[in-house]
């Protein structure tokens, strides 16, 4: 494989059972690139990630380069806030290391010292953060042995409008200063305009794939959603 | 009555720390209804090892072990809800056991008797509820996360599905160890308490499943001491210590 590929499907198709999910589906990602998949609901995004990780079995080919590190975000989690497990339980299942969870805090804007993030943030029940710092804590959880590439499954489910940007932003400063790969599923095009280098536009099979401004055009839009705008405002 | 106490003691302090252990993750999965159904199927088995003349315990453990495949092979192999089928499929084991247990054992199997505990009853309960709390030691973290999410815990190379199944596996043997000290009947009580205890108390995880496992303990070890003072049967005095505990618990019930 290409030195700068890091990811490379190829004639991808999954289902379940006599159910096609999606089928066909050929796309690479390159180091440090930021691709986007957009469809509707019931298009095969998030199977696709799931076949992608090898959780489900799948026909046709994906290729990771070697020796690389995946970090993944799944779709919006929900941890009951009687749930007896704090932030500091969490990021123990990945390392033992502080240092290293400090670091990813850090990076993902949760700053302080060593006692000030104990106290504010590592003592506390996961299922009692915000939606906001949840979905932050969830990236550092990700990103916290330095992967090579990040997937994520609707980054912004569950936060509001004013936070969302900064999970861009934030995902965005990680993407051009570690050199990560993202991957993301998003339902929202302004946010591909904005940051993916590549769109993909999924709906049981590929209907575009290609750089935003090219490939977003009426034509695939209308193929992708079926015409109908209201899918453009969806939210969780 | 006096003497006979340390060893009753002893296997009820160790059946409770490994219930009030693993029922602290059945909690955690909602599964625990799952131990108390677990418990029915016992049943049949005890009965069959009551009227061949074979160990009840063994009866018991086979029976659940028969059981467990079925329900990790319903959950995995189809779509169907599991939770219509355990319900059916365990009442039905009930029921049955309730007809080919004999009479006069039927009580006990119901309701637990621990007054005749042999040296070598204690010698078994102490050895598996030790391997039991040691192997569900070492996949406890990657359970808990994959009950938080099973995808996550793909993602960090958890078997999850092997996993599952070799803590339903360590389930099935507390809980037949487990009916010996408080019988069929109230078996899921002795996993759910203690951890319902246990969340009102704990805001991470080493003290979840600490707490949870010392109050199975205490509450074996005092219903079995109460039991026998006020000459009561064992079983429901567990229950009921270990209730008195869980309403303490939500006194200082941490948000």
């Amino acid at each position: 494989m290409d030195d700068d590929k890091i990811l490379k499907v190829k004639d991808l198709s999954v289902s379940f059972g006599d159910f096609n999910v999606f089928h066909d589906i050929s796309f690479e990602v390159k180091r440090g690139e930021a691709v986007a998949i957009v469809g509707p609901n019931g298009s095969g995004k998030s199977v696709l990630f799931r076949a992608i990780l090898n959780f489900i079995p799948y026909s046709g080919k994906v290729e990771w380069t070697k020796n690389i590190k995946i970090g993944y975000v799944p779709q919006k989690l929900f941890i009951d806030a009687n749930f007896p497990i704090s932030v500091n339980d969490f990021f123990s299942f990945k390392t033992k290391s502080k240092q290293a969870i400090i670091e990813a805090l850090n990076s993902v804007g949760i700053t302080g010292n060593e006692e000030h993030l104990q106290h504010h943030i590592l003592s506390k029940k996961l299922g009692a953060l915000s939606g906001g710092q949840f979905q932050r804590i969830m990236i550092a959880w990700a990103i916290i042995n330095k992967p090579d590439i990040l997937l994520f499954d609707e980054p912004t489910s569950g936060i509001d409008v004013g936070g969302e940007e900064t999970i861009y932003n934030l995902l965005h400063k990680l993407q051009t200063q570690n050199k990560l790969s993202l991957v993301l599923i998003s339902h929202d095009l302004n946010i591909v305009y904005h940051y993916a280098d590549k769109v993909m536009c999924l709906n049981k099979e590929m209907i575009c794939f290609g750089e935003p401004h090219v490939v977003l055009d009426p034509t695939s839009l209308s193929k992708l959603y079926g015409g109908e705008a209201k899918f453009y405002s969806h939210e969780h | 009555m006096e003497q006979n106490l340390l060893p009753s003691i002893l296997v009820g302090a160790f059946v409770g720390l490994a219930s009030g252990y693993l029922g602290s993750l059945m909690v955690l999965r909602k599964m625990s209804l799952v131990g108390d159904a677990l418990s029915h199927v016992a049943l049949p088995g005890l009965a069959l090892g009551i009227i061949f003349n074979f160990n009840p315990f063994l009866g018991a453990f086979a029976a659940l072990f028969v059981s467990i495949i079925f329900i990790w092979t319903i959950e995995n192999k189809t779509k169907l809800s599991t939770e219509t089928l355990v319900g059916i499929f365990f009442t039905l084991s009930l029921a049955i056991g309730l007809i080919i247990t004999p009479e006069p054992e039927l009580l006990e199997a119901l309701f637990g008797d621990i007054s005749e505990t042999s040296a070598l009853d204690v010698a078994i309960a102490v050895i598996l509820s030790l391997f039991a709390i040691f192997v569900v030691h070492r996949i406890y973290n990657k359970l808990v996360l994959g009950t938080i999410s099973d995808d996550l815990a793909k993602s960090v190379g958890t078997k999850t599905k092997k996993i599952d199944f070799i803590f339903l596996m360590i389930v099935a043997l507390i809980v037949a160890l487990g009916i010996k000290v408080v019988g069929t009947l109230l078996m899921g009580a002795l996993v759910i308490i203690p951890a319902a205890a246990s969340k009102n108390l704990s805001r991470n995880l080493s003290n979840y499943a600490g707490f949870s496992a010392f109050i199975g303990l205490v509450s074996s070890v005092v219903g079995i001491y109460f039991a026998s003072v006020i000459e009561f049967s064992p079983g429901p005095a567990v229950v009921l210590a270990s209730a008195a505990i869980f309403f303490i618990s939500l006194i200082f019930k941490k948000d």
